[in-house]
């Protein structure tokens, strides 16, 4: 045999030692290629939900919009900027591979964020009208509205949460070689659209009702 | 093997790179115990309400409910879990300022996890009472039996009357019926006599975790320690792990003596490997169950996912 021709030395013994260590180790450890697989499906799943509430908040809008519109002179404006916000929030193609689309994400999240503040503000205006606190129909849309808001809430966690364990495998080591390799990129979270505004406390005005 | 064995090394470099090597992959190996990551979740972080320890079926902490109104409350909600399958949990507390009920009930559900395991069949009523908030909070597998507008309609037309007579024991027993008959409606699995609740540790991953391991903890080991130094070294690090993986002294110390007895075994036989190292940590481990409460505990297969209805009164 050819390899007879030197005498192994220690250095070599152990070396040999390590690798089948290694060897034996590897498969154990992984170098967490499985892990992004799971973790890549983990998010894309939490993300198929949170598009899944968004397309449920969508569909409830155009029967809120009708019963508002039955009421008569309802502050148009209102109405108006609703419905403005949802067809440029629907107008986005809400693809899951949106979520390796930096850009395109954070364009997604600012017309759903439009869309959220242009509903709560039409909610907060239909308190004024005692027809529609009345209207049955109308209380029904709203509870399932505000589910939706909840649901949209849980999902977008979900998915914060499902994005940090896949962002924390592909930037610590030695999983990050892993993902150098196959070029997995940290993927795009939520982030809150008016930071300035919340962070500033709220301003409550007694006088001047 | 005997070459690796040799005290001094010959070449401390390559020991050193075998030691940090060793020390690299027990990283990469990755062992957190679930039960450890969720020790952080179970109290939320600045200054909102903790989530209680699921006692019973019934936790009220405001001191509102008589013990007869307790027992009658839970003895109802035992009645429906035995008949229908489902958990249903009522949680009183005294505010969830300054969380909003909703999110306050989304942790406790996520927390608890109330449903049974292969179902998921789980609902909590939660009641506010200086904030004079109450919410029902729904598990997936409910919302079509009790979506949320049927979970409204109970808040508003059952409890909200009865709460603002103070009738609390009464509006809970009246929306445990209603809540009763809507699963009642939903073609869920039927009970079953014993359900299997433990949430085991497979015991295979220890076994398997433990092979591995003492051969390449000894082995490193040994290449700055003498043989039986070494082995002694292999156990005292594997018990501990065990011990820190089980919280129990007793399996700890079981694996301490194998893994020994494993290592002399490989230091000796060169491949004497049918050491019994494998009987680590023994039949697996459960979760601390929760414990009192006429041997209540949450089957652990409620995903709450938002669904339910909040009120005031």
């Amino acid at each position: 045999m050819p390899a007879s021709r030197f005498t192994p030395s220690p250095l070599s013994r152990r070396l040999a030692g390590i690798s089948l260590v290694l060897a034996l180790a590897m498969p154990l450890s992984g170098c967490g290629y499985n892990d992004f697989q799971r973790l890549d499906e983990a998010t894309k799943a939490s993300w198929s939900e949170v598009l899944n509430q968004y397309q449920r908040r969508a569909d409830l809008i155009p029967n809120i919009v009708a019963t508002v519109k039955g009421e008569a002179n309802f502050e148009q404006e209102t109405l108006t900027k609703v419905i403005e916000a949802r067809s440029k929030a629907t107008s986005i193609q809400a693809t899951p591979e949106l979520i390796n689309d930096p850009e395109a994400f954070h364009k997604f999240q600012q017309a759903q964020g439009e869309l959220s503040g242009a509903l709560s503000r039409l909610l907060v205006v239909t308190e004024n009208y005692p027809n529609l606190k009345a209207n049955q129909g109308f209380q029904d849309l709203r509870i399932q509205l505000e589910g939706t808001e909840n649901r949209i809430t849980v999902a977008r966690n979900r998915y914060i949460e499902s994005v940090q364990s896949y962002n924390v495998l592909a930037r610590s080591f030695p999983t990050n070689l892993t993902a150098m390799v196959f070029s997995y990129k940290p993927k795009a979270s939520f982030t809150v659209q008016n930071e300035a505004q919340i962070s500033a406390p709220p301003t409550v005005d007694f006088g001047n009702k | 093997m005997h070459a690796l064995l040799r005290w001094p090394p010959r070449r401390p470099l390559v020991t050193l790179a075998g030691l940090l090597l060793g020390l690299a992959f027990s990283l990469t190996l990755g062992w957190v115990p679930a039960a450890w990551a969720q020790a952080n979740t179970a109290t939320g972080p600045g200054g909102v309400l903790a989530v209680p320890a699921l006692s019973a079926r019934v936790i009220d902490q405001t001191g509102t409910l008589t013990p007869e109104q307790l027992r009658a409350l839970s003895d109802k909600l035992q009645a429906l879990e035995t008949q229908r399958g489902s958990q249903v949990v009522i949680l009183m507390v005294p505010s969830t300022q300054p969380e909003d009920i909703a999110a306050y009930g989304q942790r406790v559900g996520d927390t608890w996890k109330i449903g049974r395991r292969e179902v998921g069949d789980g609902l909590l009523v939660i009641v506010a009472l200086q904030d004079r908030r109450m919410r029902i909070e729904v598990a997936k597998t409910l919302e079509g039996a009790i979506p949320d507008l049927m979970a409204s309609r109970i808040i508003e037309r059952t409890l909200k009357p009865a709460f603002q007579a103070g009738a609390y024991a009464d509006g809970l027993s009246a929306a445990i019926d209603q809540i009763d008959q809507l699963i009642a409606g939903e073609d869920l699995p039927e009970p079953s006599a014993d359900r299997d609740r433990s949430e085991e540790v497979a015991p295979k991953d220890v076994l398997v975790f433990g092979l591995m391991s003492v051969p390449f903890l000894f082995g490193v080991l040994s290449k700055v320690l003498g043989r039986k130094a070494s082995a002694l070294g292999t156990g005292l690090i594997g018990g501990g792990l065990t011990w820190w993986l089980t919280a129990s002294l007793l399996l700890g110390l079981i694996a301490a003596v194998l893994a020994v007895v494993l290592a002399l075994a490989l230091g000796t036989g060169g491949g004497g490997r049918g050491g019994r190292g494998g009987s680590w940590g023994g039949g697996g481990f459960g979760r601390g169950g929760f414990g009192g409460g006429g041997g209540f505990s949450s089957g652990g297969g409620g995903n709450f996912g938002g669904g339910g209805a909040s009120g005031r009164w």
